[in-house]
C-alpha cells in the first residue's frame, strides 16, 4: 500500500498537505476504510485553533465514531462544506475532495513530528 | 416445571460428545471457595398449582368499584383489538431487530410510532420510545443541557412530583443543580407556574425550564409564554405532556416547545401497579444526533424494496461506550406497538372523542360536587380532564370512601403539605354519571 | 423523503415514491404504511356520546382559552378494526421470532416464553390495578412484589434488593449511583473518580459510568480469555470507585480468578459490580452475593424468560450488599406487620397469611432516590415469580446445567469449522470467530449471519465482544431440543463448507427473506425518520419555530 508522497502523516491517520504559509488537513484512505461507509461529519468552525494531535472533530460511520485529532497546529480559515451534504466523499477520495479542513500553519517545526509516505505505510501495514 | 426439552438420553449423548463424565464437570472451573452453598426455594408447581397461587395473589387485591385515580396514570378504554397484536407472538417473542431482514414488523411498526408521535406532538423526530415518562423527562432535560451547554436545569413544581424525584436523581450523576420553579398555589389562584419567579430562576446558565401540560394538578399551563421566557434567557422549553389531551390541545411544537416528553400509558397500555409503560420523547431534527434512545429510519434495499432499519446507530452505547449521551439500550417495543395500534384504532376522531368525554365528566364531576357544598375547586382558570378540589378533612374522608370502595382521586398532600385537605380527582371517558353520584352520595353520607 | 398523498400500493405493492437518500425512484412496497392504508372518514372504535345531563352540569366550569387549542386535528390513520388487524398481522409475518424458530443470540438469553406467565399478568386484578392505589386494596401486588424480592434474594445471595430499574441498563444506572452515594458517605466521593471495566464489556457499562460522573478505565483480558488479574491489580488504587464485570464473562468463559479479583477490588476500598446478563449460566452454581459482590443487576427478561417484545420492556432489579442497603431506591416493598418467616412458608404451600400486612416503604433517609416513576415494571414482576414458582428449585438448577451443556455440546462440535479465539469450557454461550472464513476467502461473520437467515434461523450475535475478530457468539438457552441444534450445527457446517467453495453465494445472502440487505449508509445519511404527509417538510412554518431551530442548530456541541 503507497501512499501519496507530498503529504505529511500523523500516526491517527491524518494527512497534511503543506502550501505556503497555509496547510490542508484530512484522514487518510487506511482510516476511511476502517471505519467503513462514512455517514457524518462534525467540523471544526472557522477560526477555531487546533493544537497539534488534540481532538478537533468527529467522524461517524454506520458502525463506529472516531474522534479527529489535529496533525498540527494552526487556525481554521476554511472548511470542506461539501462533506456536510456527502460525507462519503471521505470514503471516495480521501486526499483530494474529502479534505477536512485549511488552517493557517502555527509552527512549521511541528512537522518534524508527522511520518513521511513510506513511513506511514509500513505503521499501517 | 420445567420448559427444557431435555430428557436423560438427551444429556447423555451432550456429555459423551463434550467428553464430560456428569454436568458437574462442565462447572469445575468455578473456584471452590464461591462454590454456591445450598439454597432454600420453594419445590417446582405444575401448571395448575401455579395459576392457583396468582390467583391467590390476585384474590388479595380489592379492586375499587368507583375510581378517579389519576395523578400520572389513566384508566382508560383499552380496545380488544390492541391486546391482539401485541399478543402476537411474532412482536412479542422478537428481540431488538438488529437483523433487519427479518425484522421489518418490529421496524416498521417503530417507524410508524415515530411518525404518530411527531403528528401528536408537532416535533421533526422522536425516539422508539423509553421506559416512561419519568425518565422520558430526566432525559430529555439532560439533552438540553448537552445541547446548551449549561448546567441548571429549572423545573416547574407543577411537573409529576415523581417525575422531578426522578430528574433530581439523573441529574446527581453528571452533578447538574435543579431549581424548581413553584406554581401559584394561592387559594382560587391558578395552580400555573409563576411566570415572575421562572423569568429570575431563568439565569445564563439555566439550559432549560421543564413544564407540564397539562400539569400534574390538572391546570392548563401559559405554555407559550414559558417557552418565549425560555427562549428569552437563552434556554429551552422542554414540555411534558399528557398524550390524549393533544387531541385538544396545541400540539407543543407550534407554542415554541423545543424539547417534548410524555408518558404513553393512557394510549393503550394496561395501568398494571405502575408498568410497563412507554416514555415517549420528540425533538427537532437538528438535535437528532443529541437524542439518547433507538431510532429506525427509511431506506432500500439492492432490489429496490423499501424497508427499515435501526439508524444513526453511532450514538448509542454499543458504539459510543463511554461517550455515549445515554446508557439506555432497552426501548419498550410492545408498549410502543400497543401506542401505535390504540392510535390507530381511535383515529383522530376518536381520540377527540376520549378528550372530549374525559373533559366533559372531569366538569361534570366538580360542578356535582360544587352543587352539593362538598368541596370546591382549589384553583381558579380552565382544567383539562382532572381537578384538584378543596375538601375539607380530606385524608379522613379519603380512607372512609376507600372500604367502601370508592377510590376519591390522590391526595396531594403527601408529596405537598401546603396543598392539605385537597383531592385530584380525574375523568376518563369510562367514567360514568352513575360513578359520579355515587362519590357525591358517598361523601354526602360522611358529611 | 416526500410521500404526496401517496396512491394506495396496488396488489403489485408498487407506487411508493421514494425521494430520500436515491432520489425520486420507485420502490416496491412489501406492506404499506398504516398511513398509507387510511381513508377520510373510516374508523375502527367508537366512544358513546356524553349524557345530556352530564353537558348540562358540566356547561358552568371553566373553558378552555382558545389560545391552548389545536389548530388542526392530528393525522392520525383512519382505518376500519380489519384493516388496522390485516396490517399488523401481515407486519407480523414479516418477522423471526423465537415461538417460530431457533434464535441463539449470544448475551440475550432467547429462551422460550411460558405462555401461563402471560395468563397471569393479564389477571385484571394485577393488570388494571393503579399504582397510587392505597395500600390497603394492593396487597396482592404488595405481597408478589415482596415474594419476587425474597426469591431473587435467595437465588443471588444479596441480603437486599430493589426492583426499581425498568431494564438492565437502567440497573446498572442505579448500581453505580448507589456506589457513589456510598463512597460520599465515606467522604471519598472526590477521590474515586475511576471505574474499571474489561476490554470484553458490553457498551453500556462505560456508558453507564460516564452517565453517573465517572471516568473509564479499560483492563486488558489474559490470553485465557478471562480479566488480567495483574493488570487489575495495577489499576487499582484509592482513586477507583468500582470495577464492573460481567461473569460469566461476554465471552461465555467462567471468571476463574473471580474470588481474587473480587477480593483484590474490595481491599482497595472499591465496589464490586457483577453485570448479570449471563446469570442463565450459574443459577445453583454461583451466588455472587455470597462472593464478596456488591451490586448485581438481573436481566429479567434475559434469565427469568419474560419477553422481549421486539426491543422491551425488560426489567432490571438489583440485589446489594449490605454496605449499599442505605442507598437502595425508595420506596420497597415491606412486610409491614407478620412474620416474614411464616408468610414465606405460607406463599410456598399456596396460602396467604391473614395478619400479615404489606406496604411501601418510603423512610430511607440514605436512598439515591427514584429511577423511575412508580415501582418498577410490575408486569414483568408477574411473569418472573410464575416463572421461578413453575421451576422451583430443582427446575431454576435445570436451567443452567442445560444451558451449559447445550453451548458446549455446539462448541465441540462446530470448532473444527471456525476458530475458537479461547478453547476453554464456556458456560451459558460459545463464541467463535469468523478469521479464518474472512482470511482465507473473504467471507465475513456478517455474510456468516446473512447466511443463516436463509435458513429460517435467527443468527447468533456479531462482532461482539469487541477484544475478538469477527466475532459469533452463540447462545442455545436450554429450552431448544438436541434436534433443533443438530439442525444448526448443520446449517452452520454447511455455511463453511461454501466459504470456500462457493463464497459469492454468501454475499449475495439473504435471498429468502422478505427484503434484501438494506443500504444502512443511506439511512445514516439522509436520515428518513417519519413518514411525510403531502403538505409537511422539514422547513419551519411559523416564526417561532424558526427562531428555535436556529437557536438549536447554533447551539448544538461538537461530542
Amino acid at each position: 500500500m503507497s501512499y501519496p508522497d507530498d503529504l505529511a502523516y500523523s500516526r491517527e491517520h491524518e494527512w497534511v498537505r503543506v502550501d505556503g504559509a497555509r496547510a490542508t488537513i484530512g484522514i487518510t484512505s487506511y482510516a476511511a476504510d476502517e471505519l467503513g461507509d462514512i455517514v457524518f461529519v462534525e467540523l471544526p468552525e472557522v477560526g477555531a485553533a487546533l493544537s497539534q494531535f488534540a481532538v478537533f472533530g468527529v467522524v461517524e460511520s454506520v458502525k463506529a465514531v472516531s474522534d479527529l485529532y489535529a496533525p498540527i497546529s494552526g487556525e481554521v480559515v476554511e472548511v470542506n462544506d461539501a462533506l456536510r451534504e456527502s460525507p462519503e466523499l471521505l470514503n471516495a477520495d480521501p486526499f483530494g475532495e474529502g479534505w477536512v479542513a485549511r488552517v493557517e500553519l502555527a509552527d512549521r517545526g511541528e512537522l518534524q513530528a508527522l511520518l513521511d509516505a513510506d513511513a506511514y505505510a509500513a505503521e499501517t501495514s | 416445571m420445567t420448559y427444557s426439552p431435555h430428557t436423560d438420553p438427551d444429556r447423555e449423548r451432550m456429555l459423551e460428545a463434550i467428553g464430560a463424565a456428569t454436568v458437574d464437570d462442565l462447572f469445575a472451573d468455578i473456584p471452590t471457595s464461591v462454590r454456591a452453598s445450598d439454597w432454600d426455594l420453594p419445590a417446582p408447581l405444575t401448571e395448575q398449582e401455579v395459576r392457583t397461587e396468582l390467583a391467590r395473589l390476585a384474590g388479595r387485591n380489592r379492586m375499587p368499584e368507583v375510581s378517579f385515580l389519576g395523578a400520572g396514570v389513566y384508566r382508560h378504554l383499552i380496545p380488544a383489538v390492541v391486546g391482539e397484536v401485541i399478543g402476537r407472538p411474532e412482536f412479542a417473542t422478537a428481540y431488538t431487530p438488529y437483523q433487519p431482514e427479518v425484522s421489518q414488523g418490529t421496524l416498521q411498526s417503530i417507524y410508524e410510532f415515530q411518525s404518530l408521535i411527531c403528528e401528536l406532538t408537532g416535533m421533526e423526530v422522536a425516539t422508539a420510545s423509553h421506559y416512561d415518562g419519568a425518565t422520558a423527562t430526566a432525559e430529555a432535560a439532560l439533552m438540553a443541557c448537552r445541547l446548551t451547554r449549561r448546567s441548571i436545569i429549572a423545573v416547574s413544581a407543577g411537573v409529576n412530583p415523581d417525575y422531578r424525584r426522578v430528574l433530581g436523581t439523573y441529574c446527581s450523576g453528571p452533578g447538574i443543580e435543579v431549581v424548581t420553579v413553584p406554581i401559584d398555589l394561592a387559594e382560587d389562584g391558578s395552580g400555573t407556574t409563576d411566570l415572575a419567579r421562572a423569568a429570575e430562576a431563568l439565569g445564563p446558565d439555566v439550559a432549560c425550564l421543564v413544564a407540564a401540560q397539562p400539569n400534574f394538578y390538572g391546570q392548563v399551563e401559559p405554555m407559550a409564554e414559558l417557552a418565549d421566557a425560555a427562549h428569552a434567557a437563552g434556554a429551552l422549553l422542554v414540555a411534558v405532556v399528557e398524550p390524549t389531551s393533544l387531541a385538544i390541545l396545541q400540539a407543543p411544537g407550534d407554542y415554541g416547545a423545543d424539547l417534548v416528553a410524555a408518558e404513553g400509558q393512557p394510549l393503550g397500555v394496561p395501568m398494571s401497579f405502575g408498568g410497563p409503560y412507554v416514555g415517549l420523547m420528540a425533538a427537532p431534527m437538528a438535535s437528532v444526533r443529541q437524542m439518547p434512545g433507538r431510532l429506525v429510519g427509511a431506506t432500500r434495499d439492492a432490489a429496490g424494496r423499501r424497508g427499515y432499519v435501526l439508524t444513526l446507530q453511532a450514538r448509542e452505547q454499543h458504539i459510543r461506550r463511554e461517550k455515549a449521551a445515554s446508557n439506555i439500550c432497552t426501548n419498550q417495543a410492545l408498549m410502543a406497538l400497543a401506542a401505535t395500534a390504540y392510535l390507530s384504532a381511535v383515529g383522530p376522531t376518536g381520540l377527540r372523542e376520549v378528550a372530549e368525554l374525559s373533559m366533559t365528566q372531569a366538569r361534570h364531576l366538580a360542578a356535582a360536587l360544587e352543587d352539593a357544598g362538598l368541596a370546591e375547586r382549589r384553583f381558579g382558570g380552565a382544567y383539562f380532564a382532572e381537578v384538584t378540589m378543596r375538601l375539607p378533612d380530606a385524608a379522613r374522608r379519603h380512607a372512609a370512601l376507600v372500604e367502601q370502595g370508592i377510590v376519591a382521586g390522590h391526595l396531594p398532600e403527601r408529596d405537598d403539605p401546603a396543598l392539605r385537605d385537597t383531592v385530584l380527582l380525574a375523568a376518563t371517558e369510562l367514567t360514568t354519571d352513575d360513578d359520579i353520584a355515587r362519590l357525591v352520595d358517598a361523601l354526602e353520607a360522611i358529611r | 423523503m416526500n410521500v404526496a398523498e401517496a396512491p394506495p400500493a396496488d396488489a403489485s405493492g408498487r407506487g411508493a415514491a421514494f425521494t430520500g437518500p436515491t432520489g425520486g425512484e420507485e420502490l416496491t412496497v412489501v406492506e404499506p404504511l398504516i398511513f398509507e392504508r387510511s381513508r377520510p372518514g373510516r374508523r375502527a372504535v367508537r366512544f358513546p356520546r356524553s349524557s345530556d345531563a352530564a353537558r348540562e352540569r358540566s356547561a358552568g366550569q371553566p373553558e378552555l382559552p382558545s389560545t391552548v387549542l389545536r389548530a388542526a386535528a392530528p393525522r392520525l390513520p383512519e382505518v376500519s378494526e380489519l384493516e388496522l388487524l390485516r396490517h399488523f398481522n401481515r407486519l407480523a409475518h414479516l418477522n423471526q421470532a423465537i415461538d417460530l424458530n431457533f434464535y441463539p443470540l449470544g448475551s440475550c438469553t432467547m429462551k422460550y416464553n411460558p405462555k401461563v406467565n402471560e395468563w397471569a399478568a393479564a389477571l385484571p386484578a394485577l393488570a388494571e390495578s393503579h399504582p397510587l392505589d392505597p395500600e390497603a386494596v394492593s396487597q396482592g401486588s404488595l405481597e408478589l412484589m415482596w415474594l419476587l424480592s425474597e426469591l431473587l434474594k435467595e437465588i443471588s445471595g444479596f441480603p437486599a434488593i430493589s426492583l426499581q430499574p425498568a431494564a438492565g441498563a437502567h440497573g446498572e444506572l442505579t448500581g453505580m449511583l448507589m456506589t457513589r452515594a456510598y463512597h460520599r458517605a465515606n467522604g471519598e466521593g472526590e477521590q474515586r473518580r475511576k471505574v474499571l471495566v474489561p476490554d470484553s464489556a458490553h457498551g453500556t457499562n462505560p456508558a453507564t459510568a460516564t452517565m453517573v460522573g465517572y471516568e473509564t478505565v479499560t483492563i486488558r483480558s489474559n490470553e485465557r480469555g478471562g480479566i488480567d488479574l495483574e493488570a487489575l491489580r495495577a489499576a487499582l488504587g484509592p482513586d477507583v470507585a468500582a470495577l464492573m464485570i460481567t461473569n460469566p464473562s461476554t465471552l461465555g468463559i467462567f471468571e476463574d480468578q473471580i474470588d481474587q479479583v473480587v477480593e483484590a477490588v474490595k481491599a482497595a476500598g472499591a465496589i464490586a459490580y457483577m453485570d448479570g446478563a449471563n446469570l442463565n449460566a450459574i443459577l445453583g452454581r454461583f451466588r455472587p452475593g455470597e462472593s464478596g459482590f456488591d451490586v448485581m443487576h438481573f436481566n429479567l427478561h434475559k434469565t427469568f424468560s419474560t419477553p422481549h417484545g421486539g426491543g422491551g420492556p425488560g426489567a432490571g432489579p438489583v440485589g446489594v450488599s449490605e454496605r449499599l442497603e442505605p442507598f437502595l431506591p425508595a420506596p420497597m416493598p415491606v412486610l409491614a406487620a407478620g412474620i416474614a418467616d411464616e408468610v414465606r412458608a405460607n406463599a410456598r404451600a399456596g396460602r396467604s397469611t391473614p395478619d400479615a400486612r404489606f406496604a411501601m416503604d418510603w423512610d430511607r433517609p440514605h436512598s439515591i432516590g427514584k429511577v423511575r416513576s412508580y415501582f418498577g415494571n410490575f408486569g414483568m414482576f408477574v411473569r418472573a415469580y410464575t416463572y421461578i414458582r413453575s421451576n422451583g428449585d430443582d427446575g431454576l438448577r435445570t436451567i443452567s446445567e442445560d444451558a451449559v451443556l447445550a453451548a458446549n455440546y455446539l462448541r465441540v462440535r462446530l470448532h473444527d469449522v471456525y476458530d475458537l479465539p479461547y478453547d476453554r469450557l464456556s458456560k451459558h454461550e460459545v463464541v467463535f470467530s469468523g478469521r479464518r472464513q474472512k482470511r482465507e476467502h473473504g467471507v465475513t461473520t456478517l455474510d456468516i449471519a446473512k447466511a443463516i437467515l436463509d435458513h429460517g434461523i435467527h443468527p447468533p450475535t456479531i462482532y461482539f465482544p469487541l477484544i475478538v475478530e469477527e466475532a459469533l457468539m452463540v447462545e442455545p438457552t436450554e429450552t431448544e431440543s438436541l434436534e433443533t441444534l443438530d439442525v444448526f450445527i448443520n446449517v452452520m457446517r454447511d455455511i463453511a463448507e461454501q466459504a470456500v467453495t462457493e463464497p459469492e453465494a454468501l454475499k449475495r445472502a439473504p435471498t429468502t427473506t422478505p427484503v434484501g440487505r438494506l443500504d444502512e449508509a443511506a439511512a445514516a445519511r439522509r436520515p428518513d425518520l417519519r413518514y411525510r404527509f403531502g403538505d409537511v417538510t422539514d422547513a419551519p412554518a411559523a416564526d417561532t419555530r424558526e427562531r428555535r431551530r436556529a437557536a438549536a442548530t447554533r447551539n448544538a456541541p461538537r461530542t
